[in-house]
């Protein structure tokens, strides 16, 4: 069994969160509320020596001025403190929303749109291949609401249903693994790191 | 009988995994592992990084609620990366990804004491903006980061010296649970080669990526870390404990007797439904 | 005034900016750089108020004397005593800042998600029902996944893991890539209606 105090307190904590398992219980919000407040303090912190040193304090110890620009329209964020006051808040938001839309939408039509439709069109017609144009396909006819779905379209999107459901059928087993991975990681902590009884 | 079983307490079933996840770590079976497509394609991919050349960046894109999966594959990643001599930049696009980051390589630096900050790898700050630092990055990782974790100049760290841009960048591997801005801005933008680390719950949305090579290989799961380390050790040798690995005899037994819970559930529902139209 | 001139500065930007990709030349690559810098500045400002938003809520539970206040104190004394240990002990290797972290931090976060392996379990038990033929389908997909991602899959068939690889890599990937193209649709539908202030809702209600 370890002395560290560190996993003691880290072992105390899980088995806090653990015994809500059994039922709600005051260790387990404890626990809960702690987890929340630790988070908050590690952002300031972190915010404090990560950023607002090197991206402000440090640039304009060395007279980098034009910072002055973007710095005011920052701190027109907290404009959102003084009621009458809040809308000037609109102005960085609108700056950062404009730039962020503008530089990412040509990249994800290339990334998600022209890419993909690129790796769909076969250039060999393997079994494969063709199930994957089909997958394609029908699943983008199910989810094509313009159109009843009736007749052919109808057909197709059934189609594209059993799609789906395979689909969604692998992503829940993979669900099922990574949550039972996350028991394993816990399980790991206090078998090996605390109680020392694996290896 | 069936409304009994139907009717279980589910802290039976609780009970019931935990001692299905216990049990394989104190009796070990030692299953085989088979190595999938993916995984050997970026462990390929990083062994192919001749060594003290370009550098891998190591993206933590990721918080503690994933370390059980992607901590494993960070450990492997670096271990592989000291081991053949590639310089690594570790980094967090997310604010805990920072700490994690320190975290693991603090755990692998204890099998590797020669290694050094600021010759072999360096550590960089959190900054704000996520998918902006990913584009910045693109024109000058000095002026994105001014300065390494510690608050050490970049412009002063010797293997920062030759490292500008992706131009110098074999390899991003980010390590993720969510979303990644690599794929749209990195891949997109300056044709950086992209390999990824996620959880379970997110590998089936990364196949799309797979196929088209904009991504060049990927780690999924836990299943995905134990086969990393598989070829880690077969190949260059692993230092220190498994993790992934050892986990997977339990992921085994869990998966099993989840399988059991599905088909017993569902004959309990079916039996009791049955009887209950039949009256 | 207050929001027209909001909506023009996302307009113009998000126009410049498009047409800024399109042209490699240096001025435009100057301005793209200082443009992202610019972001990563005022970006700062946001997550400060996020932070300080977080931290209100609490401090408003515990002066309003809310149910459940005591445990609103416990965030505010952990809160303080985190960020004052970060910020005057440093973040160094080896910091009580750090090993707070590692130690408290994460295992409390990585136990929280954990329990949802526990609820999985009952889940498969009592939810997961093939009342359809499409949730048999789905159930089916789930089982030969779930073996063949597995070691134990490989000894019942050897060649498990391979049809698991091939599930994925074909009918599950186009589905996903259905899903993701129809993602990218929407969103570029949804970039251009916030550049054209068509969508306002960023805005906020307030005139």
């Amino acid at each position: 069994m370890t002395h560290d105090i560190w996993i003691w307190a880290g072992v105390v904590l899980t088995l806090f969160i653990f015994s809500s398992l059994y039922k709600d219980n005051p260790f387990y919000r404890f626990a809960e509320r702690l987890f929340i407040g630790a988070t908050l303090g590690y952002a300031i912190a972190l915010t404090w020596h990560n950023v607002i040193i090197p991206k402000i304090v440090l640039p304009l110890q060395h007279h980098e001025y034009i910072l002055i620009i973007p710095l005011c329209f920052g701190l027109l964020y907290f404009s959102r403190f003084f009621p009458k006051q809040a809308w000037l808040s609109r102005w960085p938001m609108a700056f950062a929303i404009g730039t962020g839309t503008g530089i990412s939408l040509p990249l994800v039509i290339q990334a998600s749109l022209f890419k993909q439709l690129q790796g769909t069109m076969i250039t060999s017609f393997t079994f494969s291949n063709i199930v994957l144009l089909v997958g394609v396909i029908t699943t983008l006819t199910y989810f094509f609401f313009s159109t009843e779905h009736k007749g052919a379209v109808g057909k197709i999107a059934r189609i594209g249903i059993w799609f789906i459901m395979v689909s969604f059928g692998a992503a829940f087993g993979y669900t099922v693994m990574a949550r039972v991975s996350l028991l394993i990681g816990r399980f790991q902590f206090l078998l090996h790191d605390w109680l020392g009884l694996i290896k | 009988m069936w409304n009994k079983i139907l009717g279980l307490d589910r802290r039976w079933i609780f009970l019931l995994t935990a001692v299905c996840i216990i049990l394989p770590f104190i009796l070990p079976m030692g299953l085989p592992m088979q190595v999938s497509p993916p995984v050997q394609n970026l462990y390929d991919k990083i062994d192919a990084i001749p060594p003290n050349g370009p550098a891998l960046v190591l993206d933590f894109n990721c918080d503690a609620s994933t370390l059980p999966e992607l901590g494993p594959m960070a450990i492997a990643i670096l271990q592989q990366c000291f081991k053949k001599n590639i310089k690594v930049i570790l980094m967090g696009l997310s604010m805990p990804g920072v700490g994690i980051a320190q975290a693991m390589l603090e755990e692998v630096k204890v099998k590797f004491p020669d290694k050094q900050n600021g010759i072999d790898y360096v550590l960089m700050p959190y900054v704000v903006g996520f998918g902006i630092v990913v584009l910045r990055m693109g024109e000058d990782i000095h002026k994105t980061f001014e300065t390494d974790y510690y608050g050490t100049p970049l412009d002063s760290l010797p293997m920062m010296q030759g490292i500008h841009n992706y131009d110098q960048i074999a390899l991003v591997v980010c390590l993720t649970g969510s979303v990644t801005p690599w794929i749209a801005f990195a891949n997109t933008r300056y044709g950086q080669e992209i390999g990824l680390g996620v959880t379970a719950v997110m590998a089936p949305e990364a196949y799309p990526y797979l196929q088209t090579n904009q991504v060049v290989g990927m780690i999924g799961g836990l299943k995905g870390a134990a086969e990393y380390e598989t070829l880690l050790n077969k190949n260059l040798g692993f230092e220190g404990r498994k993790t992934a690995c050892i986990g997977m005899d339990s992921q085994s037994i869990v998966h099993i007797v989840m399988i059991l819970f599905i088909i017993l559930g569902n004959i309990a529902y079916f039996a009791t439904k049955k009887r209950v139209s039949n009256t | 005034m207050r929001r027209a001139v909001p909506l023009r500065i996302c307009l113009i930007m998000g126009i410049v900016m498009i047409i800024q990709f399109f042209i490699p030349h240096r001025y435009s690559q100057d301005f793209y750089t200082k443009v992202l810098d610019w972001n990563i500045i005022i970006g700062i400002f946001a997550l400060v108020l996020g932070i300080q938003s977080l931290f209100h809520s609490e401090w408003t539970k515990v002066r309003r004397r809310r149910s459940g206040w005591g445990f609103s104190v416990v965030t505010i004394v952990a809160v303080i005593v985190v960020a004052a240990i970060g910020i005057w002990g440093g973040i160094g290797e080896g910091s009580v800042f750090i090993k707070i972290y590692r130690n408290l931090t994460m295992s409390m976060q990585a136990t929280m998600f954990a329990l949802l392996g526990f609820y999985m379990a009952s889940a498969a038990f009592r939810a997961f029902r093939a009342r359809t033929k499409e949730a048999t389908v789905l159930l089916i997909a789930a089982i030969i996944v779930m073996f063949g991602r597995v070691p134990v899959g490989d000894l019942v068939w050897h060649k498990l893991p391979d049809f698991v690889e091939w599930i994925l890599m074909y009918p599950s990937m186009a589905v996903q890539r259905g899903i993701l193209l129809g993602v990218a649709l929407g969103s570029a539908a949804t970039s251009l209606k916030i550049l054209l202030g068509i969508e306002r809702g960023w805005l906020g209600g307030s005139k």
